[in-house]
């Protein structure tokens, strides 16, 4: 069985994030794997291990030729990738960004599931796996905490707002994973090493039959009127707790009347 | 100008997030409609959001199908006789399905997580924040109609207008293709006991700072029940799966804004100050006096929740 995953490279979230003058997210730092995606990534390791073959295939979009976040996919066990980085896909929005995916997907090629995450930790739209399926038009089984493969069906837990829901699907389909499916493994120094020689194909996004009125700022069809701070909320009062932290929030508690 | 608003209902309740939307949907146009996918009793439906203005009602009943992604074709059909301006989606499951599958057999773009909403001449102004809400960005669409958005819930507040039930009418038949394929086998709802996330007046949170999933309960869920109030989490301790994934609190889970938040045990992370930040009053207790959640606090308490939660139930106990 192969399975593809989408994967994106973000900032690395634990720097304050900053917007480029032309209003896209500044995107020159040391780009990192969205740690949403290693669990699509795990899942699809763990997927392919179960079928008893196959591989995992990487894709990637990216406005410049980052890699590094990839080689950390590569080094978990995905087995190739395929990076589409073209100075046309700055500005891309969902839309865009799901017609270049879904055409990756295409040149891939034989691909029985493409697993992506909910949404990404920077954009987190949350749609850009319902329009892949759509462009593929191929089923998708959308906020699922739960995976599992069996004759040429995908079974999943999808989540609800009440709980969850059994859903299947026959292949090839569309499967997006929420945070905390299963647990990412650590690259060991075995794949870090094997990942640096792992295939990744680059491609622009006429390589993929994309015209640049399809994607990138032009895409998208919007623009950016205004960028402001939005109002901070003031902190109010912080104590060390010297054993009356708790007196002093029933004062507040009661102050506000909740009891 | 004509807004759609995508209806949701849980049994035959509508959602809150629902009203939120056909109340902005009011103030923005002047004909306001709402499309709805499910088996829920399309009479009652019809109901209530006429009362929150919405003149028709269109309807589809998905079977095993999901709700979201089966309406995009029948919606596309409907679009192209019945040329809306807008179409408004919440920020949910099913809300993200459909507006998914709909951008692309309209070949439209999405806007998501807005949080504001008007018209400026003939052009919609969309306000959504980023960066975990710190940097405000306005939207003006260029492209033509209908604009698809995508709104957070508790955005907006919700009010009845006073109209009468919506004339129901069934959406056009059209052909979803493999997108019907998905079926829905079995549905289970996880109970939760008091008020629900979204409406409690007081929400108790835990994050990792709670140590255990064993403490959630006497530490996070008893706080909420003497407060009578719901139980919510940060992502981490749902990630590694203490508490179930319907408590999430934040960007990726639920939007709240209670008159009371308290958190316990969480630092303040982006991602969890996205879906608590507009509360009325934040309460944190954390061990680390420099954790994030303190810059939102209106009183924050630098301490062990091990200490301080068990000895503030024994206060609120004693006092009731």
């Amino acid at each position: 069985m192969n399975v593809a995953v989408c994967v994106k490279q973000i900032p690395d979230p634990a720097v304050p994030g900053s917007l480029s003058a032309d209003h896209t997210l500044d995107r020159s730092g040391k780009l990192i794997l969205d740690e949403s995606d290693s669990y699509g990534v795990e899942m699809a390791l763990q997927l392919v291990d179960a079928a008893g073959g196959g591989e995992v295939t990487l894709i990637s979009m990216a406005p410049n030729e980052e890699v590094s976040g990839l080689r950390t996919a590569l080094a978990m066990g995905a087995a190739k990738a395929i990076l589409v980085s073209d100075p046309a896909l700055a500005g891309s929005d969902a839309l865009s960004t799901a017609k270049v995916l879904a055409k990756s997907i295409e040149r891939a090629g034989d691909i029985d599931l493409v697993l992506a995450a909910t949404e990404s930790s920077d954009g987190y739209t949350g749609t850009v796996p319902a329009q892949i399926a759509q462009l593929l038009d191929w089923p998708a089984l959308t906020f699922s905490k739960h995976v599992e493969i069996a004759d040429g069906k995908v079974k999943v837990q999808r989540q609800t707002e009440a709980g969850y829901d059994e859903v299947e699907a026959s292949l090839p389909a569309v499967v997006s994973v929420t945070a905390g499916v299963v647990e990412p493994r650590y690259p060991s120094f075995k794949g870090i090493m094997a990942a640096k020689n792992k295939p990744v194909d680059k491609v622009t996004a006429s390589d993929l039959g994309l015209e640049a009125s399809q994607v990138g700022w032009e895409g998208a069809r919007q623009e950016i009127t205004n960028v402001e701070q939005a109002p901070a909320r003031q902190a109010g009062e912080k104590f060390e707790d010297d054993g009356t932290g708790a007196e002093k929030l029933v004062a507040f508690l009661e102050q506000l009347k909740v009891v | 100008m004509k807004v759609w608003v995508f209806a949701e209902a849980t049994d035959d309740k509508v959602t809150t997030a629902t009203l939120e939307l056909l109340t902005k949907a009011r103030e923005i146009g002047s004909e306001v409609e709402a499309i709805y996918s499910g088996s829920g009793d399309t009479a009652a439906i019809a109901a209530t959001v006429g009362s929150y203005g919405a003149t028709k009602l269109h309807t589809m009943d998905p079977g095993d199908g999901l709700p979201g992604q089966v309406a995009a074709a029948p919606i596309a059909a409907l679009v192209g006789t019945d040329n809306p301006d807008v179409i408004l989606f919440a920020q949910t499951y099913d809300g993200r399905d459909a507006l998914g599958r709909l951008s692309v057999r309209l070949d439209k773009p999405v806007l998501t997580n807005g949080m504001s909403l008007s018209v400026d001449g003939d052009s919609l102004l969309f306000g959504t924040a980023i960066f975990g809400g710190v940097v405000l960005v306005d939207v003006k669409l260029k492209d033509a109609a209908p604009a698809l958005i995508a709104i957070r819930p508790k955005s907006f507040a919700a009010e009845e207008s006073g109209g009468s039930a919506a004339e129901v009418v069934p959406l056009p038949a059209a052909d979803s293709g493999r997108a019907a394929e998905a079926r829905v086998l079995a549905r289970h709802v996880e109970e939760q006991q008091g008020p629900k996330l979204e409406e409690a007046t007081v929400v108790v949170s835990g994050g990792r700072g709670i140590g255990a999933a064993e403490n959630y309960e006497p530490l996070v869920e008893e706080l909420a029940k003497l407060l009578k109030g719901a139980w919510g989490a940060s992502r981490a301790i749902v990630d590694a799966g203490w508490v179930p994934y319907a408590l999430q609190v934040g960007q990726t889970g639920k939007t709240v804004k209670p008159k009371l938040y308290i958190a316990l045990g969480i630092s303040g992370a982006t991602q969890h100050l996205v879906g608590m930040k507009n509360s009325d009053n934040i309460v944190a207790v954390n061990k680390d006096g420099e954790a994030p959640i303190f810059s939102v606090a209106d009183l924050g308490i630098v301490g062990d929740v091990h200490k301080v939660v068990p000895a503030l139930i024994e206060l609120l106990k004693a006092k009731s």
